[in-house]
């Protein structure tokens, strides 16, 4: 009995359990679309899954850092596009597709320092008002949104110099350049989230804020802080969306929005927060990568894999749940 | 009255705002304080004030729902195939067809949530994504225009033509609005199902114990919301006249963002009708008013959001509390 | 058996029997209520006593049960809704009561209860519930939304409640667990006035002293088996503790004198607008100065200022000599003070949250290594360091701390602010939600922990507590320190009577 419990804890945290479960899921996806599709295992596709992944996969983890603080941030795609769009505009101003690396690297400064602004305001507001994070992030979402389309008038800024083909289209011994932003990012997400104290602030301030305060950690600055780093992860976002559409249109990667959230749950992440891990949510945006890919490949269209990840949501969290009443039902049944 | 003041803050503190704003834009906007905007301010609201009356119900009941946009999307496209098979139909088959589509689709988000023990936010995006793949991939993402006659066509509730020939007209879908508007709030304010709404959202284990079926409550909060979703798609076809697959596709969230403003409760046991149509009024009286006054188009999300923004951090902000702000916590 | 003789009773349970799983949660356990009395179901956690509850409410069916009599009607197997139609109804502990109703829609909401649809009538509501709370003499905003209201008047309407359901029979577990002593008196007032109305009411407390005070008759129950009913009259607290717990638990005056210890702590003038004024406090190294009063006396905020989560308008503090002006909650801890919230659940832990992050949260800084990032090694170390310290029962250092007992979730607590390495520890009601057993293991390391030289404030509103632990006790009333009094030279009853005068 104190061993089921044990094993009930350990699959509620989500730790060892959610790993497998995943990546068994992702075996048996890859084994299914490679018998489906001889292309599916070829270079060429896992080269352009490598390039497509990144996007979402930076998104989602600029979505995740809030969940685990016990709120959510419904303004990454947009900030992401305000970001590209301050990146696109400081390019303009030296030249367009003539401009230097040193414009990018300028713009790719004030791009950051635009989304951690606006991470940093969401924070504020969550943190010292107390506002619920959905609404103050989705007013912050109409905002930007309104913001992005007075700016450009709906329209969108392209050609970008050449060299930032490299950063959207590039490979560095064989590997997309966007997929390496992306393991190092991902890789320093998960340092910052399980091993900083202010990684272990977020999770005690996303489990119970007030007893947070009351044991000497500064929740509300933890909040600002963690909504801040949220908005630059969304500009380096729009940063390499820029690059890979090598133009930038307010709007992008709108359809991403509740994907990333799609992707953070199927990840395991806790709705309330406290609780979540940054590996099982790679592995599941690898799984959603592979879904859609492999679709693609037998012939399939993307809104049929929009479908599909919704309906793999669903019966991951079904599966979920029944694994844990079995187990619960199991030791209770007698207690009726 | 200091009652009053006490139980419906939010309520009273947008009422007032909202006043200002229109007595500002009387002043300002010539047109605004018309007969022809304000019934054009009601058409063009009716679809999203449908919506928000069945979200507010699943926002009492402490859950969220994000599908009921293209759920209605769904209805649309369902309905419309549906009922040129049976030869067209007429008004009672249509009400009859959307209303239990929409049902039909709620009760799903409701048995996912409450067989399964899954949260609502997590159902509900994924059965967005569920929902809006499916319709585009079979739709192939193309527009329905070969709808019944009765369907498009224009009938009004109210019709005035003052002396410079303008017309100011209610449509239909106005009345239904209003018939929905109403009969939301006899459900959750004058039934004993609302009060056990409010109830299992303001305290589930509570309400558990008292005997509240929860079961059910889930199935008549999203049930409803169903509901509204089916008419209001069935409204939205009868406004434009076709039915587009992808048209409401990001609806949800700006519905979502007046409800709460309207001082609904994320986590659920509180908000009110008035508070609700005063949310989605807010916003829409603010983008008719930029309107008017000649302030481009472009612009009206980014002072509509950067308005909200405003509101809520001021609306939390109790005067009491920022004089003792000299307090450290922490 | 005569009808006459059974009508007095509003409960009568022979030999009632229920097993969960191999667990023997009740043994043949008799339990009988006569109507109109103040009883009281007492028992360490997982005695059996919530068990015994959920079979008279029809939550549990027991295994076997010679006879279940409600209001001298033998019934066979009690259902929630006959248990409720009879007039049986529990006030659980956490109220089960919603915060955004008024307090009429509260008090009248079981009428609501049902699936037949009913229209609302609010005015006929609101006459209702008042009528009842004017049955209980007590004066109320009706139409005030219940979170308005603080904690003692929600039990009010949670009684209130139950008398609208026409309740004979109620139970109320742990009523009086986050009241203040004046909010527990007006309570067990309210519980008296019920009683002679002819309603029996079984009290399920662990606090002994209002045991003792407002029961006719006490059943003590210990790990399913019924261990005896006793009259209240005669019984001591110290007699009542044994009972439960099965052992003789020391409950000595354990007053020292520290005549050349360093002063380790000094208030003076202390004041804070409407909470408190002008207070002087010196605490010493290795001694334990208790605090007590009613609640509302300006306790708890006094420790705030002191932890600096407020500041004081006026006075100024010494710690171990240095001024002491602590801007923050962090920056108290960083001088050397520790404070255990008097609310466990909602600010002393993070339930969600594993016993290993528990223990840590508070020394964070102590696990970074050079690269600033924390070491899970030295985090483990730290834990089992802390766990076999203080004798924590627990299964591994990832289990969340909710699967802990009360008293194993307070040496958490302990362990959390013992990592700080306090110079001083304040206790706040350590032992609300404790069993009596657990409680005196509590205090043995508190008493250990003085000895090593921990300056240690014990607040507390039960005397005995604050009595049997402290050097020193403060009696402090209306924001004052009133008076100073050496346990070794008062006893119990005349500082209660102080305090309650």
């Amino acid at each position: 009995m104190t061993a089921l419990t044990k094993r009930l804890s350990q699959l509620k945290s989500g730790a060892g359990g959610e790993n497998a479960g995943l990546l068994v899921m992702l075996a048996v996806l890859v084994l299914v679309f490679s018998i489906a599709s001889p292309r599916f295992l070829t270079g060429a596709n896992l080269g352009s899954m490598g390039f497509q992944m990144p996007l979402l996969g930076l998104l989602t983890l600029a979505m995740l850092a809030p969940i685990l603080s016990g709120g959510l941030n419904l303004a990454i795609v947009y900030t992401a596009n305000i970001c590209g769009l301050t990146l696109a505009w400081t390019i303009m101003q030296f030249g367009g597709a003539e401009a230097g690396i040193g414009a990018f690297i300028l713009g790719g400064v004030l791009a950051m320092i635009v989304g951690a602004i606006a991470g940093a305001v969401m924070g504020a507001v969550v943190a010292y008002v107390g506002a619920h994070p959905i609404l103050v992030s989705l007013a912050m979402m109409i905002f930007l949104r309104g913001l992005g389309e007075f700016l450009t008038r709906g329209g969108d800024i392209s050609g970008f110099p050449d060299y930032m083909r490299v950063l959207g289209h590039g490979e560095l011994a064989g590997i997309p350049v966007p997929l390496i932003l992306f393991g190092l990012i991902a890789f320093g997400w998960h340092v910052l989230l399980r091993r900083t104290p202010h990684g272990f602030s977020v999770y005690m301030t996303g489990s119970n804020m007030k007893a947070t305060e009351y044991a000497g950690l500064n929740a509300k600055r933890t909040l600002v802080l963690i909504y801040t780093l949220s908005g630059l992860l969304c500009a380096i976002a729009g940063i390499l969306m820029a690059a890979r559409f090598n133009s930038v249109r307010v709007g992008h990667g709108e359809a991403m929005l509740l994907i990333t959230v799609l992707a953070c749950f199927l990840g395991g992440i806790d709705p309330f927060g406290g609780h979540g891990r940054v590996a099982p949510v790679i592995l599941a945006l690898i799984i959603l990568q592979v879904l859609s890919s492999g679709l693609n490949l037998i012939g399939a269209n993307q809104h049929l894999a929009t479908a599909v990840w919704g309906l793999f949501l669903i019966a991951v969290m079904v599966l979920r749940s029944d694994q844990i009443r079995q187990m619960v039902n199991f030791f209770s049944r007698k207690d009726i | 009255m200091r009652d009053l003041m006490k139980s419906y803050t939010i309520e009273v503190r947008l009422a007032v705002v909202l006043a200002l704003i229109c007595v500002g834009l009387s002043i300002a906007a010539p047109q605004f304080a018309t007969l022809p905007n304000a019934t054009s301010l009601l058409n063009n609201s009716a679809v999203n004030l449908i919506w928000a009356v069945g979200l507010l119900v699943v926002l009492i009941a402490g859950g969220i729902d994000i599908s009921f946009a293209v759920a209605s999307s769904v209805v649309q496209y369902v309905a419309a195939k549906m009922l040129m098979a049976v030869g067209g139909g007429n008004w009672v088959l249509g009400f009859l067809f959307c209303g239990s589509l929409g049902i039909l689709l709620g009760l799903l988000n409701a048995w996912l949530i409450h067989g399964f023990r899954i949260i609502s936010i997590v159902v509900t995006i994924a059965t967005f994504n569920a929902f809006f793949g499916l319709l585009m991939f079979f739709s192939g993402g193309r527009n329905i225009y070969n709808l019944p006659d009765w369907w498009t066509a224009r009938i009004f509730i109210f019709e005035h033509e003052n002396a410079q020939g303008v017309w100011s007209e209610l449509t239909l879908s106005v009345a239904v609005m209003i018939g929905c508007v109403v009969a939301t709030w006899a459900l959750i304010r004058r039934t004993n199902i609302g009060r056990q709404l409010y109830a299992f959202g303001d305290n589930p284990e509570g309400a558990r114990r008292a005997g509240v079926n929860i079961a059910v409550m889930q199935g008549v909060a999203f049930g409803w919301m169903g509901l509204m979703a089916g008419i209001a798609g069935l409204c939205q076809v009868n406004i434009v006249k076709e039915v587009v697959p992808n048209a409401l596709y990001g609806r949800e969230l700006d519905v979502l963002a007046a409800v709460v403003l309207g001082g609904a409760r994320l986590g659920g046991g509180k908000g009110t009708i008035l508070g609700c149509v005063l949310g989605v009024m807010f916003v829409a009286i603010t983008q008719n008013g930029l309107n008017l006054l000649g302030v481009s188009p472009f612009a009206f999300q980014m002072i509509i959001g950067a308005a909200i923004l405003i509101a809520i951090s001021t609306s939390n902000i109790d005067l009491s509390q920022v004089l003792r702000k000299k307090e450290v916590r922490s | 058996m005569t009808t006459a003789s059974a009508e007095r009773f509003a409960l009568r349970l022979h030999k009632v029997s229920k097993a969960f799983g191999g667990v023997q949660a009740l043994n043949k356990v008799d339990f009988e209520v006569r109507a109109g009395e103040v009883h009281c179901l007492a028992g360490e956690n997982g005695c059996g006593k919530s068990t015994l509850i959920k079979v008279v409410t029809g939550v549990h069916r027991p295994e076997s049960a010679d006879l279940i009599e409600l209001f001298g009607q033998r019934i066979d197997r009690i259902t929630p809704v006959q248990a409720r139609e009879l007039g049986v109804s529990v006030i659980w502990q956490d109220l089960a009561l919603f915060p955004h109703m008024s307090v009429a829609e509260n008090i009248a909401f079981d009428d609501l209860v049902g699936l037949r649809p009913k229209s609302v009538r609010y005015g006929e509501m609101t006459t209702r519930a008042g009528k009842v709370l004017e049955r209980l003499g007590v004066r109320m905003e009706l139409g005030a939304p219940l979170h308005s209201l603080p904690i003692a008047q929600r039990q009010v309407v949670a009684i209130a409640r139950a008398l609208m359901n026409d309740a004979k029979l109620i139970f109320m577990d742990e009523p009086t667990a986050s009241l203040t002593q004046s909010e527990t008196d007006r309570l067990l007032d309210i519980v008296r006035k019920l009683s002679a109305q002819g309603v029996a009411i079984v009290f399920v407390s662990h606090r002994l002293a209002e045991v003792l005070e407002i029961a006719e008759r006490v059943t003590v129950v210990r790990d399913g088996n019924l261990v005896g009913v006793y009259p209240t009259e005669g019984m001591t607290q110290a007699r009542l503790g044994e009972l439960m717990t099965g052992h003789h638990i020391e409950n000595d005056v354990s007053a020292r004198d520290l005549p050349d210890a360093p002063v380790a702590f000094q208030a003076r003038g202390l004041s804070r607008h409407g909470e408190f004024h002008d207070v002087d406090l010196t605490i010493k190294a290795g001694e334990v100065v208790g605090l007590t009063g009613l609640i509302g006396a300006g306790r708890t905020e006094l420790a705030h200022v002191m932890m600096g989560m407020r500041r004081a308008d006026s006075g100024d503090m010494q710690l171990n000599g240095a001024p002491y002006r602590p801007k923050s909650v962090r920056a108290a801890i960083e001088q050397g003070m520790a404070y255990v919230s008097e609310d466990r659940l909602s600010l002393g832990l993070l339930q969600k949250q594993s016993i290993a992050d528990n223990t840590v949260i508070s020394v964070l800084r102590k696990l970074t290594s050079v690269t600033g990032l924390i070491s899970e090694s030295r985090k483990a170390d730290l834990v089992r360091h802390w766990i076999k310290e203080l004798g924590v029962k627990i299964g591994a250092p990832e289990d969340p701390i909710s699967t802990l007992s009360g008293g194993n979730q307070q040496k958490v607590v302990l362990a959390k602010w013992l990592a700080t390495d306090p110079k001083l520890l304040i206790l706040d009601s350590p032992t609300v939600g404790v069993d009596v057993g657990a409680r005196a293991g509590i205090f043995r390391i508190v008493r250990q922990l003085a000895d090593e030289g921990l300056a240690i404030l014990l607040i507390s509103d039960e005397v005995t507590e604050v009595m049997h632990n402290s050097d020193r006790i403060l009696h402090m009333a209306d924001g004052r320190i009133q008076q100073e009094y050496d346990p070794r030279t008062i006893s119990v009853p005349q500082l209660e009577e102080r305090i309650y005068a």
